[in-house]
């Protein structure tokens, strides 16, 4: 059953990357990385990563996503040069994914790492609960989660401080492009 | 189930999100692949937290998850500036990065 699940969700997983990578209009491309992510998070659910699982669902593919789409949406197809700035940039970038990928495949069955050639140690029934991760987060890793909670409050100050739109700067924009 | 597959699968993610950053030229599709890549190392976290059995793992996961959605927030942001000011939406053309 696990067998199943893990193929189907590592299909798709995989299907959405690619897609991702290959489609030219961007707002497939956006399509097809919600797609992934779902996918991902049916991984994680067989990880038994529940909580995890559910905040990939609730926040990225819906809250993060639907930023993507509306600004695929409003600054709509961008045209893509079908040269290459450097000669052969193409099959340079696939042999660098295919070494990046065949690295870290090496690493990975030659690293002997513990119960990696297993279904994993039996776990304890909270194991990835919300209890269980947020207990965690509010006690060892208390500090971890104030920082991240500060980068959020800087990044959205950013946001608003990047896309206000200012007279001033359109006006420069015009003088530069004169 | 072997957890070595979960590896493999997030190396094989990582890989096809590098080739996307390196190959493509529109900077709103290069930040899906860079979520592409911060997604499988969030696979890899899961995976060696599973193999541990130690919730530690999953706590970084949502860090980065966390620290995704900040690049998103603000790469997005500037798209939308370039975009505002009539700026070409090729990353080839952002050589300089003068206010």
């Amino acid at each position: 059953m696990k067998e199943v699940l893990f193929w189907i969700g590592a299909i798709g997983a995989i299907g959405g990357a690619a897609a991702v990578v290959a489609l030219r209009n961007p707002f497939y491309s956006v399509l097809a990385l919600i797609a992934h992510l779902v996918s991902i998070a049916g991984l994680f659910l067989i990880l038994q990563a529940e909580f995890i699982a559910a905040a990939q669902v609730v926040v990225y593919a819906g809250a993060v996503m639907v930023l993507y789409v509306f600004v695929a949406a409003y600054v709509g197809g961008i045209e893509e040069p079908k040269l290459d700035a450097i000669p052969g940039q193409r099959p340079l970038a696939f042999l660098v994914g295919a070494a990046i990928f065949i690295e870290l495949s090496i690493a990975i069955v030659a690293s002997g790492l513990l119960a990696l050639d297993s279904g994993g140690p039996e776990v304890a029934l909270g194991f990835g609960s919300p209890a269980g991760v947020g207990k965690l987060m509010l006690e060892r890793f208390l500090i971890a989660f104030e920082a991240a909670s500060l980068l959020l409050l800087i990044a959205a100050i950013g946001a608003v401080v990047l896309a206000e739109r200012r007279r001033r700067d359109e006006s420069d924009a015009e003088e530069a492009l004169g | 189930m072997d957890l070595s597959y979960f590896l493999v699968l997030s190396a094989l993610l990582f890989a096809t999100g590098a080739i996307g950053v390196l190959v493509r030229r529109s900077p709103l599709v290069i930040l899906l692949c860079l979520e592409l890549m911060l997604n499988a190392g969030n696979l890899a976290l899961l995976t060696f937290s599973r193999s541990l059995a130690d919730q530690q793992g999953q706590v970084l996961a949502l860090v980065v998850m966390v620290v995704a959605a900040c690049e998103v927030v603000v790469g997005l942001g500037l798209i939308v500036a370039a975009y505002r000011r009539k700026l070409p939406l090729n990353v080839d053309e952002f050589r300089t990065l003068r206010g």
